[in-house]
């Protein structure tokens, strides 16, 4: 019945030292729908891909506010994620209400991680199902945390989680080097390409299936958002001006980098292009 | 009647001890005695801190308390120090209960290297302090069972703004340009806001401190729990110095001729 | 191996016929495959190194720490499994406070060092949960002088005068005998930990690494605190132009 002697049980290592069951919990994060976070100086910025069961269904909801100051965008299960997004916000108020402070980002990326970390040592329990990417803003800038279900939490660049993630990740990793300079709308823009490469063969990316989170400063299509520019998700109408910024994916498989060295002007109906960075 | 000392202030209740008949340590109680589990807690502070003084200047916050502990009328402890600092950016002085004071410095020492073990660059400046103690302190009023203090806490915040507040047992708090707490309240308040207030330019330090001192020496010609030998604190930019123990000048020869001080007799 | 299959090695709390606990065994497994970490105590004070696995080029240098601080003159690292380290971590950090609390003193390193060997032990007696599948270092400076321990999952604790742990661990281990550590100062045991950090990790072998350094002792009164920066810099290029010349010779 099970794959190997090893790995029924989360509170037994296999003779390489690993844990099977941790291990299958990170898949588990990959069954989930794809999400990619990427930061700037200024900005962070989650995109998430909302899975929707049918015509008569709604889209999964893919990203969480968890405080003014942080979001979340998950992969894997939704009921696990909203635990541990609870536990987020409950932190956060806890600094609000103790220190009149919003929490710094890694304290609440830190707390869930070795939240997560008991459900990997103790009989009885499974580890965590669902992977987070977070973003927020702190005294430090932006920022951009991965959790992962084995109690672990890095601060990338950028980062991609979910189904078909290692296309996103491999566009992400050829781009990231200029994010840092980006402006928020380039920022998106390289997110949704970077999204788009984890769509199957014949779907593309519209303003029903796709969710935007943002820290930092407003774009100029944000009329409404204040300028400390607290967490944020854009879903619908608002995105369109994003998506009709993304280069026709012919054009990317062309042209590898398409964002470089381009000050042609921009296309018809007066889009967003986007130059260099 | 029911005259054991263990018993005084309980209803009493014949159905169980009728003739008071157990020793005091074992005398039984009846389940529904509303008493039963009655807890006392403080009613009182015991060994005291008198006034706490605060003002900001140009370059920061200026403290000053001195350096009596008294018990009851008694000036029994002439040596302590009642201004702490916390972290690098927050000075917090105290009046009240000096053991509950100690307390205080305890649990924010334990704050500040559980925020050192971070080690990622926050820091807690006055406001997290600030509200951190009032949260405290509120807490504790609500169990019924308060830290008997007045607090100031002063500080420079992250901004590079300076900060002043003020919190105590009851949880009660405010912040303002000067802040005396206890008798001084009455005594140095005025004469702090004096200073302040009417001074078209923030003070510099020279005037603050020698406002501080005006006040400290008036706060030892008035408040019988005060001392002439106190403190000062500042929080600049620079980050929180305590000087060494002073004395403020004072002259005594009026108070020859009053009754109780001078030779005379009746 | 011996223990696959005999069914005496699926949980801590079953010794094999030959009295091993394979579990705890296993759980070093997961030390000796990680990246290295590594501890010299000198004359006036302790310092700590790791070769930090960078497994991803997306990743923030110099955020992701390993090296963490337990109080104010604890430092500690791990090999291994780093979400149990972290757990280690906080618990030390509370049994530090605690004591603290009691004693209203900073503990002394043998104290914290005794409670976390107790607790990593407990984690060996029952099936219901599994070992800690990482090997802690600990570093500080207490009324007793400069301090090193090393706490394996077995909750067996040493102290030490050098020590490393990790995939590394046998040429560390090597160049560490080398040194006279009672002789040297922490500032040049930054340089060679750097140094040793550097030779142990095979580029052709393994991903890309970030050095990681911190001490404490007579030059950081006795706190905790991570390498300054220019000083780890200069360590740090020291250190890749020794390689270098190695590699030309």
């Amino acid at each position: 019945m099970f794959r190997n002697t090893y790995d029924s049980d989360n509170t037994v290592f296999s003779p390489q030292g690993r844990l099977h069951q941790v291990e299958y919990a990170l898949e588990a994060v990959k069954q989930g729908s794809a999400a990619v976070g990427l930061r700037s100086k200024t900005h962070a910025v989650l995109l998430a891909l909302k899975r929707s069961t049918g015509e008569l269904a709604s889209y999964q909801q893919k990203m969480f506010r968890i405080d003014d100051h942080v979001g979340i965008a998950i992969a894997g299960l939704t009921s696990d994620a909203r635990v541990l997004s609870n536990f987020m916000r409950q932190q956060a108020m806890s600094s609000k209400m103790i220190f009149n402070r919003p929490s710094p980002v890694n304290r609440l990326v830190s707390a869930i991680a070795d939240k997560a970390q008991v459900n990997t040592q103790e009989y009885g329990r499974r580890p965590y199902g669902v992977g987070f990417l977070v973003i927020g803003q702190d005294d430090s800038g932006p920022h951009l945390y991965e959790f992962s279900p084995s109690g672990t939490a890095y601060e990338y660049y950028a980062m991609s989680i979910g189904a078909r993630s290692q296309s996103a990740k491999t566009y992400l990793e050829k781009n990231y080097e200029k994010f840092m300079d980006c402006s928020l709308e380039h920022l998106i823009t390289h997110g949704l390409h970077a999204l788009r490469e984890t769509l199957q063969q014949d779907k593309e990316l519209t303003i029903l299936n796709t969710s935007i989170g943002i820290v930092g400063p407003p774009a100029a299509s944000e009329v409404l958002v204040q300028a400390r520019g607290a967490f944020r998700i854009l879903e619908g109408e608002p995105i369109a001006t994003f998506l009709s910024t993304m280069t026709p994916k012919e054009v990317v498989a062309a042209a590898p980098e398409p964002d470089t060295d381009d000050d042609e002007p921009a296309a018809a109906g007066g889009d967003v292009q986007m130059s260099d960075a | 009647m029911d005259h054991h000392p263990t018993n005084w202030g309980r209803p009493r209740d014949d159905r169980v001890d009728p003739y008071g008949t157990f020793p005091i340590h074992a005398r039984p109680r009846p389940k529904e005695d509303a008493f039963g589990d009655a807890v006392k807690h403080t009613q009182q502070p015991i060994v005291t801190g008198s006034s706490v003084i605060g003002l900001k200047y140009k370059d920061g916050v200026m403290l000053a308390a001195d350096n009596l502990a008294s018990y009851g009328s008694l000036a029994r402890y002439k040596d302590v120090q009642r201004l702490h600092p916390v972290g690098t950016s927050t000075i917090l002085g105290a009046g009240g209960d000096m053991s509950d004071f100690q307390y205080i410095q305890h649990t924010l020492d334990s704050l500040i290297i559980e925020e050192f073990t971070y080690d990622d660059g926050n820091k807690l400046g006055p406001t997290e302090i600030y509200q951190y103690l009032s949260r405290i302190m509120y807490n504790r009023r609500s169990k019924m069972n308060p830290l008997w203090n007045s607090l100031v806490v002063g500080g420079i915040k992250s901004d590079g703004e300076s900060f002043l507040g003020y919190v105590d047992l009851l949880g009660t708090t405010y912040q303002s340009p000067t802040i005396a707490t206890g008798f001084g309240s009455y005594i140095a308040q005025p004469l702090l806001r004096n200073a302040v207030d009417e001074h078209p330019e923030p003070l510099t330090e020279e005037e603050a401190l020698s406002i501080i001192q005006k006040c400290m020496k008036t706060l030892f010609y008035r408040d019988a729990r005060s001392l002439n030998k106190y403190q000062v604190a500042k929080v600049t930019a620079e980050g929180v110095t305590i000087s060494d123990p002073i004395e403020a000048p004072t002259v005594w020869g009026f108070a020859e001729g009053i009754r109780g001080y001078g030779a005379q007799t009746q | 191996m011996t223990s696959i299959g005999t069914g005496y090695d699926l949980s801590a709390s079953t010794y094999s016929p030959d009295g091993r606990i394979f579990q705890v065994e296993y759980a070093n497994k997961a030390v000796e495959n990680s990246g290295t970490a590594i501890g010299l105590r000198v004359k006036d004070g302790v310092v700590l190194a790791v070769e930090k696995i960078i497994h991803s080029k997306l990743l923030m240098p110099e955020s992701n720490k390993r090296i963490l601080t337990i109080d104010k003159h604890i430092g500690y690292t791990s090999s291994g499994l780093l979400a149990d380290g972290r757990q280690l971590a906080n618990r030390a950090r509370d049994e530090s406070q605690s004591s603290r609390d009691f004693y209203r003193e900073p503990p002394t390193l043998k104290t914290i060092v005794n409670r976390l060997s107790l607790f990593i032990q407990a984690y060996t007696l029952y099936s219901s949960v599994r070992p800690f599948g990482c090997t802690s270092l600990l570093a500080s400076v207490d009324k007793h002088g400069p301090g090193l321990y090393v706490i394996e999952p077995s909750g067996i604790s040493l102290g030490h005068h050098g020590a490393a742990v990790g995939k590394g661990r046998q040429l560390a281990k090597t160049e560490l005998e080398k040194l006279k550590l009672n002789e040297l100062s922490m500032r040049q045991a930054v340089y060679e930990a750097a140094r040793i950090i550097h030779l142990v990790h095979d580029d052709a072998k393994e991903k890309d690494f970030e050095l990681e350094m911190s001490w404490i002792g007579a030059e950081t009164n006795n706190i905790h605190l991570p390498v300054p920066k220019d000083l780890f810099e200069d360590a740090d290029k020291q250190a890749r132009d020794a390689l270098l010349e190695d590699m030309e010779d």
